[in-house]
């Protein structure tokens, strides 16, 4: 690649000694993109430029709130009333937080419809997984940070997760709280952490643009480009893309700011903590809810595996199977497009996530189909049935037939069952079996018949 | 001599990390809390309260005959944390827990009569639903273990120390 051709002798200057116009030109002008690309590759960009929004608004917020478990609460109240835009930053950094995540979901859905995870990009996915566990990471901590009751809450169970680890778990989560339980140690610290992972999360992002740009962007036919036929430079015709998909979904971003700003919160949240009083039913935002409900599928124990340690296990193995997903996947046809069978199943592991997604929400012993009051009715015999028969001397437990109801968590084993199952099981074996579509010679092919892939 | 120097300078990192690490952990002012006194001169029979302990709630439940008959009456061998009430008390009149749920940190509700106290009458946890018996006992939900007494001492009788 040769050095763009400079006019301004300044810059040219400048450039001699450090070459980052010349660097610049190469990776964000002349950079031979797939010219097919279509709009599920905007969500890359746009969760750049959310990650932007969230360190400019939470620098900005930041100098405004106080950091003690005292006056959290109000500082975040005064943020909303009396500071001067106060409610627009935060409004848009909370909200932000939501639209991060559904951009970068997206995105990584993206990947996995596509196969762009497939060699040569295992590297590039496996620096996305990353950039996703630091986002779950910064997120969780940031919701704490207003110290109402689901933030405080949200911390206590969240924390509790590490108490599962065998001998050393105590010690850890009393190490993490810097005390006996969540208090103004833990909110310090988790605002010293929220504040510096964004800018390890952008590190990470640069990694991840370097992965990008050895190879180049996988696209929706999912075959390499195989010559400047096939490719168009990022500018001006992504930027200009880009741009555009930029600007709808800001639309949607600000409806969700001025219209609906608290829809994508809880309440609870308006609460101030209280470490003597948990609210009747502890949710985490939306983003989290499926993981949440792969936390509480394990209500039962395998061997020696009590089932706290399970679904701990479960949750993190949920986002860990990604980073072995190049190799899970067997098929080497990247592009779902060409894969007709794994085209339906993917469908099902949306639908799955949803639904896993909608469980979380939900108290896991909720009865699924039945009326509260039937199961109220059937519980209320049983135990009239086992006082009968405890009374007369026998074992209440075992002479009575227990009500059996499908409840909430049934549902969310079955879910996290398929989830695994899809990953584990389905992967390896599709890509052995499955028959799939011819695959285009080029990019250019499809288009015009003969293009680049006969021309050469 | 690479080795040499290499774990030469890992231990140094390691050693030059650690306050870092341990200055994370409960600091001597934090520590210095743990211990409280209450006061049950006005407890009634039946009634529980609830005290502080360590940024914690601590539950002390002064339990009725009936209580105290359904707590000593479970076969143990049944429970998942196995425990007759005697060992769990000092006092068998009186019960002492700390009041967070043993599975992932909430507070249980029953220390209000009015609240839901779950199917063995003594405390359930609304979070993810275990149930506990008038003795603290996890009897039924995801928890794995008893609710925790605390190490405590009756300084008279109305006065407990716990911590």
């Amino acid at each position: 690649m040769a050095a763009p051709t400079m006019n301004n002798r300044m810059i040219k200057w400048f450039d001699d000694r450090l070459p980052i116009f010349t660097f610049m030109h190469h990776e964000l002008h002349e950079y031979p993109t797939p010219k097919n690309l279509s709009y599920w590759w905007n969500f890359g960009s746009l969760a750049g430029i959310m990650l932007v929004v969230m360190i400019v608004t939470g620098i900005v917020l930041a100098m405004h709130y106080t950091a003690d478990a005292n006056l959290a609460f109000g500082s975040v109240e005064r943020i909303m009333r009396d500071v001067n835009y106060g409610w627009l930053l935060r409004y848009i950094h909370s909200n932000g937080g939501s639209m991060f995540f559904i951009v970068v979901y997206i995105h990584v859905f993206r990947g996995l419809y596509y196969g762009s995870y497939k060699s040569p990009r295992e590297v590039l996915w496996w620096l996305g997984i990353i950039i996703l566990l630091l986002m779950m990471a910064t997120a969780f901590m940031g919701y704490v940070l207003p110290w109402g009751q689901m933030s405080f809450w949200g911390a206590t169970v969240i924390t509790n997760l590490f108490s599962a680890i065998p001998l050393v778990g105590d010690s850890i989560v009393t190490w993490l709280w810097g005390g006996f339980s969540v208090d103004d140690p833990t909110l310090n610290r988790f605002f010293s952490l929220h504040y510096l992972l964004p800018f390890v999360i952008v590190g990470v992002v640069v990694l991840h643009l370097w992965a990008l740009h050895v190879h180049g962007s996988n696209n929706p036919k999912g075959i390499d480009m195989k010559g400047p036929q096939d490719s168009i430079p990022f500018h001006p015709y992504y930027t200009v893309k880009d741009l555009f998909g930029a600007a709808l979904f800001f639309v949607v971003y600000a409806v969700f700011i001025f219209f609906f700003p608290d829809y994508l919160g809880h309440p609870d949240n308006y609460i101030p903590a209280n470490p003597l009083v948990t609210p009747a039913h502890i949710v985490p935002e939306w983003y989290f809810l499926p993981f949440y409900a792969v936390l509480r599928a394990f209500d039962f124990d395998i061997w020696f595996m009590p089932a706290k340690l399970l679904g701990v296990i479960a949750m993190f193995a949920s986002i860990l199977v990604l980073f072995v997903l190049p190799w899970l996947d067997t098929s080497r046809v990247r592009s779902g497009t060409f894969r007709p069978v794994f085209k339906w199943f993917f469908i099902i592991l949306i639908i799955d996530c949803v639904v896993l997604g909608y469980v979380g929400a939900k108290a896991p012993n909720d009865p699924l189909i039945a009326s509260q009051e039937s199961v109220q009715a059937a519980n209320d015999e049983y135990n009239a049935c086992v006082a009968k028969a405890d009374a007369a001397g026998k074992n209440g437990e075992e002479e009575c037939d227990k009500p059996f109801f499908v409840q909430y968590v049934h549902l969310g084993q079955l879910t996290t069952a398929y989830y695994f199952f899809h990953f584990l099981l389905l992967l390896p074996i599709l890509g052995r079996t499955e028959r799939t579509l011819p695959l285009p010679t080029s990019i250019s092919e499809p288009v015009t018949k003969g293009g680049a892939g006969a021309g050469q | 001599m690479y080795l040499a120097t290499g774990a030469f300078g890992a231990l140094g990192a390691a050693l030059a990390v650690w306050p870092l690490i341990d200055s994370m952990n409960p600091a001597a002012d934090t520590l210095a809390l743990s211990t409280i006194e209450a006061d049950l001169s006005a407890v009634e029979t039946g009634q529980r309260i609830t005290v502080k302990w360590r940024g914690s709630p601590v539950f002390i439940d002064r339990r009725t005959d009936k209580q105290l008959q359904e707590a000593e009456a479970v076969d143990v061998s049944r429970l998942r944390d196995p425990q007759t009430d005697a060992e769990r008390v000092i006092k068998p009149e009186w019960l002492v827990l700390v009041g967070i749920c043993t599975h992932l940190g909430c507070v249980p509700l029953g220390q209000k009569p009015t609240d839901d106290r779950g199917d063995w009458g003594g405390w359930f946890c609304p979070c993810h639903g275990s149930h506990y018996d008038t003795s603290g006992r996890i009897r039924k939900g995801p928890a794995p273990t008893n609710l925790v007494v605390p190490v405590y001492e009756f300084l008279d009788d109305s006065t407990v120390k716990i911590g």
